[in-house]
């Protein structure tokens, strides 16, 4: 068995586990009703997911991505509420300063960890001025797509399916997607190859900003309400689920249906600890196990490239 | 005097504490001259902590890109849960308090450098994996009734001689000592080696392990002393109490002049910029700025220090 | 096309104080294979890099097809005018496909059906070239062994979609192959060639230039010294081409050599290969030699050495880097933490290190390297490349370290700076330390007792002093053919 076909299905493996797990330990959660409640989040989570997989593609790592889903949620449930017109031009400006940052980080080679970091406090600081204490409200037709009702299979997993199979069509098929992998693979190269790796960079970080922007809205659309904290830890969710997913932070291996997967592994893991009667204080705790058992796993795996 | 002023012009410290100043005299001079030593005790006060910590974070960042400590607000929390049950309102206790404290932490710092080293996992997602279990750690042995500390941890933490908290001297004191293990012990040289070059580091004799085995380590002894100090301060350990020093331990050392790219250490920077975002934060509050124009300008100010202090651009 | 496919005029490129290209004229016309060879330094490389577009000449004026290009050369005009290279570093990316890699060549495949197209494409060039390959285009690049992906770097050169091939640069391309590809390869430039588009061939095998090219041009010391038709050389020939007119000239340096082998012996090591042949042994106070092209092992069997990884070691090792920026220096500290920070212990009192003593041993060894700085607290940067090299001495000699090995440390060095440190090199190898010196100029070694020339790896020739002679080392240094 090559190790590229381990890799791919590590995500799977761990997803079923833990899907198996906790029908044995509760089964009335091996139902419609029971699968819906376990994965509602799974929509924005994947969301989030994806937007950090489009930053580690390219050798970088975005530590604002939570703080960003929770400042759309803001700007959603107020002014997008109130003035569809003007709230979704700021959306549409927010998508753009992330790609500025893309851009100012490779033009200026600075440290994507620590540009990111300052840019978190940017974005909680934006959210709280816009909302200081949770409220606003969900515009309708966000309230009426996340609330739709599919038929056998819930939502949340059929969502999560198709973005992380669109995803994976555009990034890992598409002749684009390929520039955009090859510029985390041998950025020099591509250089010389005559690929501009300034506009690379910055289009991943507006798609970034833009699957950033579907999180928050469709977090918003569950929730009905906005809150600036609310997904504070997406951040951290979205790089355990690129990395559970099978993707890498250096070299441009990343896989967009392993990311989502992983991010439904990772909102799975939360119910069952709870099914477990895990005390609610282990739960972060055993997250962090469970992060650390399947990169522990995944070090005989991981690429090392034969440079001689 | 303009000689002075040219070699401090150099040090890449003068522009935090420079900030500092500036910031707290825009705040004299809106009070009108009211409170103004005031001001800076109570900045005192609370910088102290994001200094210990921050102490810790640079060692770490220092040793080479991609090496930062994201545990350190776990390793507070489980470093004054440990020490306020230990000691258990009882100074005859305090001493053994302060060793299961720090012990812990140090068990704390060889997990972490031990997940980089054996799992060959990033050192960001290894802290950060092993911050969710500290914490969890932290949360189940601190559930409960707060515990006090003991009436001398209190009182150290919370006095002042001459408008200086005691708790800041021991810092300052901590500080000198670090900034000699940085300048004069072979440790501190391999830091600083291998922050600028490991490959080169290796070359030259320098144990690249066991150097950043000593450095993680460090990071989690500090944590664990502000966990110790932050107990006495605020009455007892809560279970959220680390949690701003995260992004704080980060920031003074980027905003304090120390290079993210490894290899150059700043301990005074650490001050002048812990001061500076005290300060900021203070003097925001007087002129009635909101909670989010204190994060913005936080934000805003940690990208463009890190904009002007990386100085070229990408090299062809 | 005009008969000439490109020429390049009057092309200087110089970094630092080292002159890579002295004046260098090319011309290469349509339709012929050219080889270029020569020994380490020669420029082979730098001469392709600008041809390509990667470098900019300090002077000179490229022409294509009699047209001249001013100023304006760059990778995009080379490869838009049909130049393709491939060199020794591979620019393949390791985690996308071969098809993939085909693609990032070629703009035009995008669009519905690329990746097919783009597949297509990498597999009849693959069939092409080197038949029987077993190459799947669809493998990532790191799954595959470094030969067969040298082979996928070549066959994507070789692709053509709407842009046609005028040139084709291979640097050592066989350097990965085994015997049949590497033919398969060989024979492939011939019908190329025939097709009317144009390749330069470097290689260190004599054997495949001669029965590749249709002209050869010998380089040495960045000019471009004979040029023939390849009939008119034959391997004795090239060989004397490559080297000097002067006679040998005869160590000037006094040693005894029956004394040094009685010494004990310091290092013995074998060179990880496949045949486990071949054995480097050095006794106390000997010069040993690591001769041969650059790459071909030397510098990994120091580091064998230096991590004493399966070698047999009797003192303290020291390691003196030719590449000062990536191996060797702080760029951050002073000359004087340049200098001792492989001493840091010896300088302890009371467990601090001793700011007196620290200054002491700088002062000392800035004066027996001859570093020339007017104050050891300034800036490693201040120094110039001589004088860093010096530091770098000055750090290892300064040490305990009784075993030093030298990573072709006078690269790039002038010529003063190289004669003091040769001096010192002397002086204490006759004090008793054992020095094992990887070397790509010839005059260096001289000096050595003992030589080992490297070839792929291996040692190839063992020479003592008396066999030291320039000649022979060529000889050892350049296979037959890749056929052997």
């Amino acid at each position: 068995m090559s190790r590229s076909l381990l890799r791919s299905l590590l995500p799977i493996i761990s997803l079923m586990v833990v899907l198996g797990a906790t029908f044995y330990v509760q089964p009335r959660t091996m139902s419609y009703f029971g699968l819906n409640l376990m994965l509602q989040y799974a929509v924005p989570i994947a969301l989030a997911t994806i937007a950090q997989m489009f930053v580690i593609t390219v050798n970088d790592l975005d530590l604002s991505i939570g703080p960003f889903v929770g400042l759309v949620g803001c700007i959603s449930a107020t002014l997008l509420y109130t003035n569809p017109l003007f709230g979704t031009l700021v959306l549409l400006l927010c998508i753009a300063a992330y790609a500025a940052v893309g851009a100012l980080i490779h033009s200026r080679n600075l440290p994507s960890i620590v540009v990111t970091l300052g840019l978190s406090f940017v974005w909680v600081g934006i959210a709280v001025l816009i909302l200081p204490s949770p409220g606003g409200k969900a515009p309708d037709w966000l309230k009426s797509i996340m609330g739709l009702q599919t038929p056998l299979v819930p939502l949340p997993i059929i969502a999560a399916i198709v973005i992380g199979l669109l995803v994976q069509l555009a990034l890992m098929h598409s002749s684009l997607g390929v520039i955009a992998r090859g510029a985390g693979g041998n950025p020099r190269a591509m250089e010389r190859a005559g690929w501009s790796m300034l506009k690379t960079k910055s289009i991943m970080y507006a798609l970034a900003g833009f699957f950033g922007l579907l999180s928050g809205l469709s977090l918003l659309g569950l929730t009905t309400s906005a809150d600036a904290h609310v997904a504070d830890r997406y951040t951290l969710y979205s790089i355990a689920g690129v990395i559970l997913g099978g993707g890498e932070f250096i070299g441009g291996r990343v896989s967009p249906l392993g990311a989502v997967i992983g991010a439904l592994t990772l909102a799975l893991a939360g119910s069952f600890l709870i099914f477990l009667k895990i005390s609610p204080d282990w739960q972060i705790g055993a997250q962090g196990a469970i992060l650390i058992l399947v990169l522990a796993l995944k070090a005989p795996l991981t690429t090392r490239d034969v440079s001689q | 005097m303009i000689n002075l002023w040219n070699r401090l012009r150099r040090e890449p410290w003068i522009w935090s504490f420079l900030a500092a100043i500036g910031v707290w005299l825009a705040t004299v001079a809106y009070t009108g001259g009211q409170g103004a030593g005031e001001i800076l005790t109570a900045a005192l006060s609370f910088a102290t902590f994001s200094i210990i910590v921050g102490l810790g974070q640079m060692m770490v960042i220092t040793t080479g890109p991609g090496n930062v400590d994201l545990s350190i607000p776990a390793s507070i929390t489980l470093s004054g849960v440990v020490a306020m049950k230990v000691m258990d309102t009882d100074s005859a206790r305090l001493l053994l308090g302060i060793g299961a404290a720090l012990g812990v932490s140090f068990l704390v710092g060889v997990f972490n450098y031990g997940l980089i080293r054996l799992l060959r996992i990033p050192p960001i997602i290894a802290t950060l994996s092993s911050s969710f279990l500290v914490l969890s750690t932290a949360i189940s042995y601190g559930r409960g009734i707060r515990i006090k500390p003991p009436i001398p941890l209190d009182t150290f933490a919370t006095t002042r001689l001459f408008g200086i908290p005691l708790a800041a001297m021991l810092v300052a004191v901590l500080s000198v000592i670090l900034a000699i293990v940085i300048k004069r012990t072979v440790y501190g040289r391999a830091v600083l080696a291998i922050g600028q070059n490991p490959r080169a580091a290796w070359l030259a004799g320098i144990n690249v392990n066991q150097t950043r085995f000593m450095t993680y380590v460090l990071s989690a002894l500090l944590a664990g002393v502000c966990g110790i100090l932050l107990s006495g301060f605020s009455g007892g350990a809560a279970l959220n109490m680390g949690e701003d020093f995260l992004l704080a331990s980060i920031a003074v050392v980027v905003i304090g002049g120390t290079s993210v790219a490894g290899g150059r250490a700043s301990v005074p920077g650490i001050w002048g910029a812990a001061l500076f975002m005290y300060l900021l934060v203070t003097m925001l509050n007087i002129f009635g700025a909101s909670a989010g124009v204190r994060l913005i300008m936080t934000g805003t100010i940690i990208i463009a220090v890190i904009v002007l202090a990386s100085g070229e651009a990408r090299p062809k | 096309m005009g008969l000439e496919a490109i020429r390049l005029g009057g092309v200087e490129k110089s970094f630092g104080a080292v002159h890579a290209l002295a004046g260098v004229d090319l011309r290469v016309a349509a339709g012929e294979c050219l080889g270029l060879v020569g020994h380490n330094g020669a420029g082979k490389s730098t001469l392709m890099h600008i041809l390509a577009g990667t470098l900019s000449p300090d002077k000179g004026e490229i022409l294509l097809g009699g047209r001249q290009h001013e100023t304006n050369w760059s990778v995009n005009v080379a490869r838009a005018n049909g130049i393709r290279c491939v060199f020794q570093e591979l620019s393949l990316c390791p985690n996308l496909t071969v098809a993939e890699n085909v693609r990032i060549v070629h703009g035009n495949l995008q669009g519905f059906g690329w990746k097919k197209r783009s597949h297509d494409l990498a597999c009849a060039k693959l069939d092409e070239i080197f038949p029987g390959h077993g190459i799947n285009a669809n493998d990532a690049i790191s799954d595959l062994a470094i030969g067969k992906r040298q082979m996928a770097e070549i066959a994507r050169a070789f692709t053509v979609t709407d842009i046609p091939l005028r040139l084709v640069i291979l640097d050592e391309p066989t350097s990965s192959l085994d015997a049949v590809t590497a033919q398969q390869l060989l024979a492939f430039v011939r019908t190329q060639v025939a097709k009317g588009t144009s390749v330069i061939l470097i290689s260190h095998l004599l054997g495949d230039i001669l029965g590749t090219c249709d002209r050869i041009v010998v380089m040495k010391d960045g000019k471009a010294i004979a040029e023939r038709p390849a009939k008119g050389f034959d391997r004795q020939s090239l060989v004397a081409a490559m080297g000097t007119d002067l006679t040998e000239k005869k160590s000037t340096v006094a040693k005894s050599a029956e004394a040094k082998s009685a010494a004990p012996i310091a290092v013995r090591a074998k060179p990880k290969t496949a045949d486990q042949s071949g054995e480097l042994i050095a006794h106390q106070g000997e010069i040993i030699g690591l001769a041969g092209l650059s790459g071909h092992g030397q510098t990994r069997m120091l580091l064998q050495i230096y991590a004493k990884a399966e070698v047999e070691v009797t003192a303290p090792l020291a390691f003196i880097a030719g590449d000062r920026q990536s191996d060797g220096i702080f760029n951050l500290w002073s000359i004087a933490e340049n200098v001792t920070v492989r001493s840091l212990r010896a300088l302890k009192k009371h467990g601090l290190i001793s700011s007196d003593a620290e200054d002491g041993l700088a002062a000392e060894w800035k004066k027996r390297m001859g570093i020339r700085t007017p104050d050891i607290h300034n800036n490693i940067l201040t120094l110039s490349g001589g004088n860093q090299q010096k530091a770098l001495f000055a750090r290892a000699l300064g040490s305990e370290a009784k075993i030093i090995l030298m990573d072709d440390p006078m690269r790039g060095v002038d010529i003063g700076t190289k004669l003091e440190v040769y001096e010192m090199i002397a002086q204490e190898a006759r004090a008793g330390r054992t020095f094992i010196w990887y070397t790509t100029e010839m005059e260096e070694l001289q000096y050595c007792d003992r030589a080992y020339v490297f070839r792929n790896g291996a040692i190839s020739a063992t020479l003592s002093r008396e066999d030291l002679t320039e000649e022979k080392i060529l000889h050892a240094s350049f296979a037959e053919s890749s056929a052997a």
